[in-house]
């Protein structure tokens, strides 16, 4: 019977090939838009993943704790998430900052005497790298009576979960309504479909055909716009994403930006997402049509 | 009204009217067709002959009465049972309701499909009737290629192909010719000889006196009078 219902949905999916194709256009594009999001949103969250990792909190001692370093190092490098504790004398630290500076001689030749602290440069265990996490080590360091100040891009931090908060947030709702559109628009296009086979269906009704023998073809056939559309989507977005790459790749910035595409657990994801809305938008159309 | 035979009835109505709007369509229609009854309704066009046999099929309901069909009151019956309803039924439509976009074979298997039957079995029932109404070698042809006569044959196969209880058939012989219309009597015949119910709406009085049986005439949606003309069918000749 399936077999029958899935023949049936070919026969019919190519006998209205203008309206099926449009449907699966619009799924496509629907798809492809939904699919670029996620892509967006997995890389940029590698990226601050990678950024994450890479954070340092320094932790600059007051003028007389100098002597307390041994023992305030063991002590740090004892909080939970710290993987080293490296002390930076004050000597040090402006020879460093000589260093790092393109035009010392003007900014360095007036000092008196060093300005810079004592400081502890604090790196993070990999797998502790959440924005929580450095949120935590940096206010245990802020109750050490020996450190003055801790220092770990805090705006930064802010400002970034932010905008991501604010892009995650807007992409949700962009997804939410894309969705709802492509399933009005299948509902449509499936609604003209059945007005302009109207008396078949009627014809079929009185012939003793249940409703549900009615509606599996026209069912198969959203599955299909949903797959079809689906892989359309995917394909449209896979041709930008190598095209970006290779760019990337000429530009010599391939070491700097890395990029990956959807994993196929997230093609699949997609792609089944894609076939339930092109279901959904033909089971409402058909709901309403036999209702009558 | 009803008949004295001993076999029992297979269609019963109960005082039905029906109006479409303020037209009163029937009214106050009683009587019953016996199980492997062979009759007809006659009637000038609108008497209401096409709107009784919508409503035995449950294409409308009746604005009040009752109809029961093979012991199963219509009002009983929910959405869901419809399609088993239907399937006791073969009906020959006045417009013959072909699907344009299926073949001869498909139109005529589709009732078949719609009960669940196997795909072997649909094959060779359609390919019999399809033989029987001399269409078999348009089995692949789409209705729209086809004259009137002979989409009033399919319809007729598609009708008589799932051996339903009841027969009914709107006006089958009309606009056919000769030979058309005579291998439209004969299936029905057939059809009445192997066991079913055949309740035809015709006012081909030809016709009528060919095949034999009773006769509800219908005047203005009310019955005016019953008729009867006897005519032996040899069931031994199947």
């Amino acid at each position: 019977m399936i077999a029958r219902h899935f023949k049936r949905a070919l026969e019919d999916t190519l006998a209205n090939r203008f309206v099926n194709a449009v449907t699966m256009m619009t799924i496509a594009l629907t798809v492809m838009i939904v699919s670029a999001a996620v892509l967006v949103f997995l890389n940029a969250s590698d990226w601050m993943s990678a950024w994450q990792q890479g954070t340092r909190i320094m932790a600059y001692l007051r003028t007389d704790a100098g002597g307390a370093a041994p023992a305030l190092q063991h002590s740090i490098e004892s909080i939970e998430g710290v993987q080293s504790a490296h002390f930076i004398p004050r000597d040090e630290g402006l020879r460093d900052l000589k260093a790092r500076m393109e035009h010392p001689a003007s900014l360095f030749e007036d000092l008196l005497e060093n300005p810079l602290p004592d400081a502890f440069e604090i790196q993070l265990k990999p797998s502790n790298g959440s924005w929580e996490q450095i949120e935590a080590v940096a206010e245990r360091l802020k109750s050490y009576v020996e450190i003055e100040d801790v220092e770990y891009g805090r705006q930064w931090i802010v400002a970034v979960r932010r905008i991501a908060h604010l892009f995650q947030t807007l992409g949700l709702a962009l997804m939410g309504f894309l969705l709802v559109a492509a399933v009005a628009i299948v509902a449509n296009t499936t609604r003209m479909v059945i007005y302009s086979r109207q008396e078949e269906v009627e014809t079929m009704r009185l012939v003793g055909a249940t409703d549900r023998f009615i509606q599996a073809p026209f069912l198969i056939e959203g599955l299909l716009q949903g797959l079809i559309g689906a892989v359309g989507g995917i394909g449209i977005l896979f041709a930008g994403y190598s095209a970006l790459a290779v760019r990337i790749e000429q530009n010599g910035l391939a070491g700097v930006v890395t990029l990956r595409f959807l994993s196929l657990e997230h093609m699949v994801l997609i792609t089944v997402a894609s076939m339930l809305v092109g279901w959904l938008g033909c089971y409402v159309a058909l709901k309403q049509f036999l209702r009558l | 009204m009803t008949d004295h035979e001993d076999r029992p009835a297979i269609i019963r109505l109960s005082h039905v009217h029906h109006a479409y709007g303020r037209h009163q369509a029937l009214t106050d229609l009683s009587f019953e067709i016996l199980k492997n009854e062979l009759a007809f309704i006659c009637g000038p066009s609108g008497a209401g002959k096409t709107t009784l046999l919508r409503l035995l099929y449950a294409e409308a309901r009746p604005s009040s009465g009752e109809i029961a069909i093979d012991g199963t009151w219509l009002g009983d019956i929910p959405r869901s049972g419809l399609p088993l309803l239907r399937r006791k039924f073969g009906v020959i439509f006045q417009d013959y309701k072909l699907i344009p976009g299926r073949s001869v074979f498909e139109n005529v298997a589709l009732v078949l499909e719609a009960a669940g039957h196997r795909r072997a079995l649909i094959s060779k029932k359609v390919l019999n009737v399809l033989r029987m109404v001399e269409m078999d070698h348009h089995a692949g042809t789409l209705p729209i290629r086809l004259s009137g006569g002979e989409q009033q044959r399919v319809a007729v196969a598609r009708a008589v192909v799932g051996d339903p209880k009841i027969i009914l058939a709107d006006e089958p012989t009309g606009n056919l010719d000769e030979a058309s219309a005579q291998v439209v009597m004969d299936l029905l015949k057939v059809a009445y000889i192997r066991g079913a119910t055949v309740l035809i709406a015709t006012h081909d009085k030809a016709f009528i006196h060919r095949l034999g049986g009773r006769i509800l005439h219908l005047k203005q949606g009310r019955l005016a009078a019953f008729e009867r003309i006897e005519k032996h069918h040899d069931r031994t000749a199947l």
